[in-house]
């Protein structure tokens, strides 16, 4: 599953600027590099890359928060 | 019996503090009395919605069984097998769930302030719950639906009248749940803490704002006839009463949710301490903009972007924030400076992100430092002590309202 890795870490940085690959667990929300409008855009992302459709609803702030819980929600939906 | 506002004084809270002890003796022995807290939901809403208020009593009865029909019939609709799932049936169920609150806040405007025999108190908080309710059904995230559970969520009494807005899922999981003895002490602590911060915002500060300060300061206002310093004085002294009556509530409704196991989120967080105007909403109302954040706003650039509306993010977020507060603005009431109210903050988030994007563009020229932090709160708290000002009314009393001398 490591393409799913890939590609997440690859919308986030295209999203944010920076790059997570050894920063899994940086808060996005905390440091401010992720608000409303990236979160749609990062589902949206998601859904064109991935092909995972995530409603709005689905998206609790505290359980997407860092690339890895991203990762590991996708990896979740995929199956 | 004596009727009451909720929190409204001192024998209100004898009356709290009385029925919920064996809930919480419950509750601390691992057990919630359901059938208890049943019983004592039904006597605090008859405090408030009985006796010389049966009327309102009546609507909100009326109002109950309306919306939880509604919500029955879209969840058979969506929860049935292979449900298509349309947009329209959806839409239709929106629009349904807010005519209530729309007759509510139109009637005022149209007949010269007669209130709709169809409103109580708390129609407008009830409604966010009914609405988000549907919109996750549609989601299919809500995947099941209980007339009883629904009925609890919006009429759990301590945050009946004007929230925190909770959300269903979040409510739920609490309700069926005891938590953990050491958790439960927490929240005990927690909460009889909210609770006595709730009288010192509630019964000092705000009875010192708004019941000593205010009314001499709008005389002098009033009879200045236009533009005068007092005006300048009311704007503070209406703005700090505003965040300590309503904070004070707050404290109040999550304090005691607390007591009863009931994670009701926070409604405040110091919010005179933001930095601009995206953080003060992270921080003001904050169940009420988080709402509008996840239920108005994201769905909203969620449609806009996929269906690629307007070419550029920055237009996107830009429109969406201007619909966003506006919303807010008309759901507050119809009238002229309510609804200023929220065009003045959409534009406020316009000019706030135009404003961050060029300083990152040129952040090696613009300082910051501790001055211009100081001086961003400072901007900050007179921007939306300006539009509370707005939004008090007091403007159309001076300069529209019927002359008084």
């Amino acid at each position: 599953m490591d393409d799913v890795k890939d590609k997440v870490i690859a919308i986030l940085n295209d999203l944010t600027g920076e790059d997570f690959s050894d920063n899994l667990d940086e808060n996005l929300y905390d440091s401010a590099l992720l608000d409303s409008m990236g979160t749609v855009q990062l589902l949206l992302e998601l859904q064109d890359e991935l092909g995972i459709s995530a409603p709005v609803s689905e998206f609790d702030r505290n359980e997407w928060d860092t690339p890895a819980k991203i990762i590991a929600k996708v990896e979740e939906m995929k199956q | 019996m004596r009727w009451y506002i909720p929190y409204g004084n001192p024998t209100y809270f004898i009356w709290l503090a009385l029925a919920i002890v064996p809930l919480m003796i419950g509750l601390l022995y691992g057990r919630r009395f359901r059938g208890y807290q049943t019983i004592i939901s039904l006597f605090f809403l008859i405090l408030t919605f009985g006796g010389p208020n049966w009327r309102t009593g009546i609507a909100l009865i009326g109002y109950l069984a309306y919306q939880v029909i509604l919500v029955a019939v879209y969840s058979k609709y969506r929860q049935r097998k292979a449900s298509p799932n349309k947009g329209w049936p959806f839409v239709l169920a929106v629009i349904l769930a807010i005519v209530p609150l729309v007759i509510v806040k139109v009637t005022p405007a149209i007949e010269s302030g007669r209130q709709s025999i169809i409103g109580f108190l708390g129609i407008s908080y009830i409604t966010f719950k009914v609405v988000q309710t549907i919109m996750e059904t549609r989601d299919g995230i809500i995947k099941e639906f209980h007339p009883v559970l629904f009925g609890q969520f919006l009429l759990f009494f301590p945050t009946i009248s004007s929230g925190p807005i909770d959300r269903y899922r979040r409510f739920l999981a609490d309700y069926d749940s005891v938590p953990k003895r050491a958790d439960y002490l927490n929240l005990i602590q927690t909460g009889v803490r909210y609770v006595f911060t709730g009288f010192v915002y509630k019964f000092i500060l705000a009875y010192i704002f708004g019941t000593v300060l205010m009314p001499g300061i709008e005389q002098r206002a009033i009879l200045a006839h236009g533009f005068s310093w007092n005006i300048v004085a009311y704007m503070y002294v209406y703005s700090l009463d505003l965040f300590f009556d309503f904070a004070g509530y707050s404290l109040f409704a999550v304090g005691i949710s607390y007591l009863m196991g009931i994670k009701t989120p926070m409604n405040f967080n110091q919010p005179f301490k933001s930095k601009n105007i995206k953080d003060f909403w992270n921080r003001w109302h904050m169940t009420l903009s988080f709402w509008f954040r996840d239920y108005i706003f994201m769905r909203l650039v969620f449609f806009f972007m996929k269906h690629k509306v307007f070419k550029s993010r920055v237009t996107t977020a830009n429109v969406c924030y201007v619909i966003n507060m506006l919303i807010m603005g008309f759901w507050h009431g119809e009238t002229w400076f309510y609804i200023t109210y929220g065009l003045f903050h959409g534009c406020a988030l316009v000019i706030n992100d135009t404003w961050l994007r060029y300083k990152k563009k040129h952040q090696d020229v613009i300082p910051h430092n501790r001055f211009t932090e100081w001086f961003a709160i400072f901007l900050t708290f007179n921007v939306v002590c300006f539009s509370f000002l707005i939004f008090s009314g007091f403007l159309n009393t001076l300069f529209f309202g019927p002359s008084k001398f």
